[in-house]
């Protein structure tokens, strides 16, 4: 059976899935039960600095939106940091931490900016046994107002700057929690690469309404009659988060910085999606929150089959493994040619893909007597629509067609393998190599 | 109680009044809201919906459902009434395995078809549970349009007829208009007077005028109908019943499953209602299901419905042959009766046993019974100088028949299938038909 141990920035945990920052991890009960779950670790739910704790809403503090049979597919919270007293946090901290050795437990912090506050409060948790810790600079929401959170990641200067304090008055490992709320991810991440940060972890949530109550005439969740944008997780954010994650895995100003991936992991796949595009482990909390801590178990025993299946011992085998295949638009293979094929014995005759084909694509889908549907090859662009909202999967799949094949809708052969063109080298691009306009027969 | 299923002869109150109210309960209790929203969410919005095209009525039935799923059920209905006006007792009785389930793409995906018949009831349920039907008349033509039978198919056209301005003297030979969703549908499948409740729902249209213990051949004639209105409609349905033509069906017990279910569905104290100890029930269709299941639900010690050929070939779905038999009636096939044998009263049936020809094999066997119920099918009743063919009168597509003026629908004539649904759609194009002609356009 596959090794799920994973080492993450020295931090070690006997499976790559830890529960990230949020109220899953807020306290001792919560996270006792999570490591008998089987969690390989957690990151604490955020502490700020010693004093009046925290004050919450006590009116609804989540906000989703659904699929088909009221799926959970996204959620949005405008839950603040832990609203419980450092000190009550810090012992909790250290009792679980000496009951679960094996575990790791990161403590994730957000305190004003000012190095003195982060001396403070790494000199507490120093006390607790912790692992390390995470600079929560990823909250959209209530802390941003009071110059925390995702104030504070949206300015790589800040990111650069806090990461350097923790580093100056602490050993922990530290990572740092980025926000996605800004318009290029990397800007932070090299900042927190600058600063010294051992690690980031993303996404935090995404600024969202997620409902507008039409009677009231007021977003939701609705606190006696307004509402405030809150942030967004759960699986609906899971590519957005995804593509952040492998754009620092491929940026040479990050590349090999170690990444915690979040964002709407629910799965064992979701988990190893994100870990082949870069991340060493993965944070869940949205599936956690919506079907409980035992969801753990199907991740271990998928990523295990899978990786036996693959032939993985170790999840360092594939950490990564997909992220040179990220690459831009323009290095894509323009003479690479697919269409769509149906197959008629597992097609239900639904009609779908004419519809999407035939309303708002390429006409490329006919229509015969009996309901029967085949493709176009002279039309197909072949751009997987069909594919997409065909409700039975593998009816509908796209064939590559061999060197020698003709497009029947462009006219061009399929040139040998080495011999593509990308919009590098097409004559269509006014920028390109003249040299390299190799005619297709197009 | 003063009998039980084991009493010998034709009695009444075999079962205790409790009993017999949850025998005779909805057969399919509404779905909730949550329910609803479950079945919606199965839908996949087909293109051109193969389940649209076997609703006889073409319910824009993708439409509806989605509506459903959107949280506007009240849309949903409108969308079913605007085709069926009568929707919600289709959504009852239809046989939807045979209709528009069978046609869904689910049922090739799983074999599980989206729940188009409740979800239809859910929808109309709903708007009609919100107040009166939702159509408003245009401005008086001036015309009067003569509709004969208040029936699935003369309700239908006379909504129709009355929506488009046009006033509607609607007759009936019964005491109550309905037709066979009042006298002859099982009444699991339409508890509550849901029958009589539709009808009246219906007629707030206004317009439309009715007149009960009215028939051809007694109170009117064609010819004055067709004098003294613009237009007549027809939709009188099957007023003879088939014989069996055998000795012995004159027999004390021996009677017609259709006045049987009547006065089942006429009755208001079940447990008065007699019925046999063994009863046998004749015949294949739903008619022939209908009474042997409420034969058995009243308490019958045993039931058996013999048909003469194969099920497959049974006019009963294989769901209705199915909850037949979950409810406890036996059924036999490849078996006709040869003659039914007692003194006054019936006390037995000889069978033959028969081929797929339906013709007598040689061999054969005798039930014991004490109540035997013919549901071998119905015939016209008088049809005037109308022109007939296979015994209903011939129209064309739009319900014309081969007198100018007149137009036939649902049972009565040919072309349908003798169905609810097909019935409405009979009532709804002749009247489309009816208006178009008389208006000149």
């Amino acid at each position: 059976m596959a090794d799920l141990t994973t080492d993450f920035i020295g931090i070690k945990s006997p499976n790559p899935f830890w529960l990230a920052s949020a109220p899953p991890t807020d306290k001792e009960y919560n996270v006792r039960r999570a490591f008998e779950a089987g969690w390989g670790g957690v990151v604490w739910k955020t502490l700020g600095e010693a004093g009046p704790p925290i004050v919450n809403v006590s009116g609804p503090r989540y906000g989703a939106i659904w699929g088909a049979d009221r799926r959970l597919l996204g959620l949005n919270n405008i839950e603040l940091i832990t609203d419980r007293s450092l000190e009550i946090n810090l012992e909790e901290i250290k009792r679980v931490k000496q009951d679960y050795p094996d575990r790791a437990i990161v403590v994730s912090l957000m305190v004003p900016v000012e190095e003195d506050a982060w001396a403070r409060i790494l000199d507490a948790v120093s006390t607790t046994g912790a692992d390390g810790v995470e600079l929560n600079f990823g909250c959209p929401h209530g802390m941003a107002e009071r110059g925390m959170g995702s104030a504070v990641g949206q300015v790589p200067d800040y990111v650069e700057q806090i990461a350097g304090w923790v580093k100056k008055h602490s050993d922990m490992p530290c990572i740092v929690k980025l926000t996605p709320n800004i318009a290029d991810i990397r800007m932070p991440a090299e900042a927190a690469k600058r600063g010294g940060a051992d690690a980031v972890s993303l996404i935090n949530t995404i600024t969202s309404i997620t409902s507008v109550n039409l009677d009231e005439m007021c977003p939701e969740p609705m606190i006696d009659g307004m509402g405030t944008h809150g942030g967004y997780c759960g699986p609906a954010v899971k590519p957005i988060a995804m593509n952040m994650v492998a754009q620092i895995a491929r940026s040479p100003k990050t590349a090999g910085l170690p990444i915690s991936g979040i964002g709407g992991i629910t799965t064992w796949r979701d988990a190893a999606e994100f870990m082949a595009l870069g991340a060493g482990n993965v944070q869940v909390c949205t599936a956690a929150m919506t079907y409980g801590f035992h969801i753990v178990q199907e991740m271990i025993s998928g990523l295990s089959q899978w990786m036996d299946e693959k032939g993985y011992v170790s999840t360092a085998d594939f950490i990564g493994k997909a992220t040179p295949k990220v690459t831009d638009w323009q290095h894509l293979n323009l003479d690479y040619v697919t269409k769509a094929e149906i197959d008629l014995d597992l097609c239900i005759k639904c009609g779908r893909c004419y519809a999407a084909c035939e309303d708002t694509s390429h006409q490329a889908i006919e229509m015969g007597p009996g309901r029967v549907f085949t493709v176009k090859d002279d039309e197909c662009v072949a751009c997987n629509l069909c594919v997409n909202v065909c409700p039975v999967e593998d009816c509908i799949t796209m064939r590559v067609l061999e060197p020698g094949e003709v497009d029947l809708r462009t006219g061009m052969t399929i040139p040998a393998k080495d011999d593509k063109r990308t919009w590098l080298q097409h004559p269509n691009n006014p920028a390109g190599d003249p040299l390299a306009c190799i005619s297709r027969g197009q | 109680m003063t009998h039980s299923p084991t009493t010998p002869g034709v009695v009444a109150g075999r079962l205790p009044p409790p009993v017999l109210a949850d025998n005779f309960a909805d057969l399919h209790p509404p779905l909730d809201a949550h329910e609803a929203a479950v079945a919606a969410d199965r839908c996949y919005f087909c293109y051109d919906a193969p389940c649209m095209e076997a609703c006889p009525t073409t319910i824009d039935i993708p439409l509806f459902i989605r509506q459903i799923a959107t949280g506007t059920p009240e849309a949903a209905a409108r969308t079913i009434l605007d085709m069926n006006i009568l929707g919600g007792m289709c959504a009852r009785v239809c046989p939807t395995e045979t209709l528009c389930e069978e046609a869904c793409v689910r049922m090739d995906a799983e074999g599980d078809p989206v729940q188009i018949g409740r979800l239809q009831r859910f929808a109309t349920d709903t708007l009609m549970e919100k107040g009166p039907q939702p159509y408003e008349r245009a401005a008086p033509t001036g015309k009067t349009v003569a509709v004969v039978g208040a029936g699935p198919a003369g309700l239908a056209c006379a909504h129709r007829l009355a929506m488009h301005g046009h006033d509607v003297k609607l007759y009936d030979a019964r005491p109550k208009p309905g037709g066979l969703n009042e006298y002859g549908i099982a009444s699991y499948k339409t508890v509550e007077d849901f029958a009589a409740r539709e009808v009246e729902w219906l007629m707030g249209i206004g317009g439309i005028e009715l007149t009960t213990g009215a028939a051809l051949g007694n109170t009117l004639s064609l010819d004055g109908l067709v004098k003294d209105h613009d237009a007549v409609f027809l939709g009188i349905g099957l007023a003879g019943v088939n014989d069996l033509g055998i000795d012995g069906a004159g027999l004390e017990g021996v009677r017609d499953a259709v006045d049987f279910i009547a006065d089942l569905r006429q009755s208001d104290d079940l447990s008065k209602l007699p019925v046999g100890r063994r009863v046998v029930v004749i015949g294949g269709g739903m008619t022939a299901i209908d009474a042997a299941v409420q034969a058995k639900l009243l308490g019958a010690e045993e039931v058996t419905l013999v048909y003469r050929r194969g099920r497959e070939a049974m006019p009963a779905s294989e769901y209705e042959q199915n909850l037949a038999a979950a409810k406890g009636v036996r059924i036999i096939d490849h078996a006709a009766p040869k003659r039914i044998v007692g003194a006054a009263q019936v006390e037995a049936v000889e069978f033959d046993y028969t081929d797929d020809d339906a013709k007598p094999t040689g061999d054969g066997f005798t039930l014991a019974a004490d109540q035997v119920l013919k549901a071998i099918g119905q015939k016209l009743g008088d049809a005037a100088s109308l022109k007939t063919e296979g015994g209903k009168i011939a129209i064309t597509e739009t319900g014309r028949t081969s007198v100018a003026g007149v137009w036939a629908g649902g049972d009565c004539a040919t072309g349908g299938e003798d169905l609810t649904v097909t019935a409405v759609a009979h009532g709804r194009d002749a009247a489309e038909d009816i208006h178009a002609s008389l208006m000149g356009s």
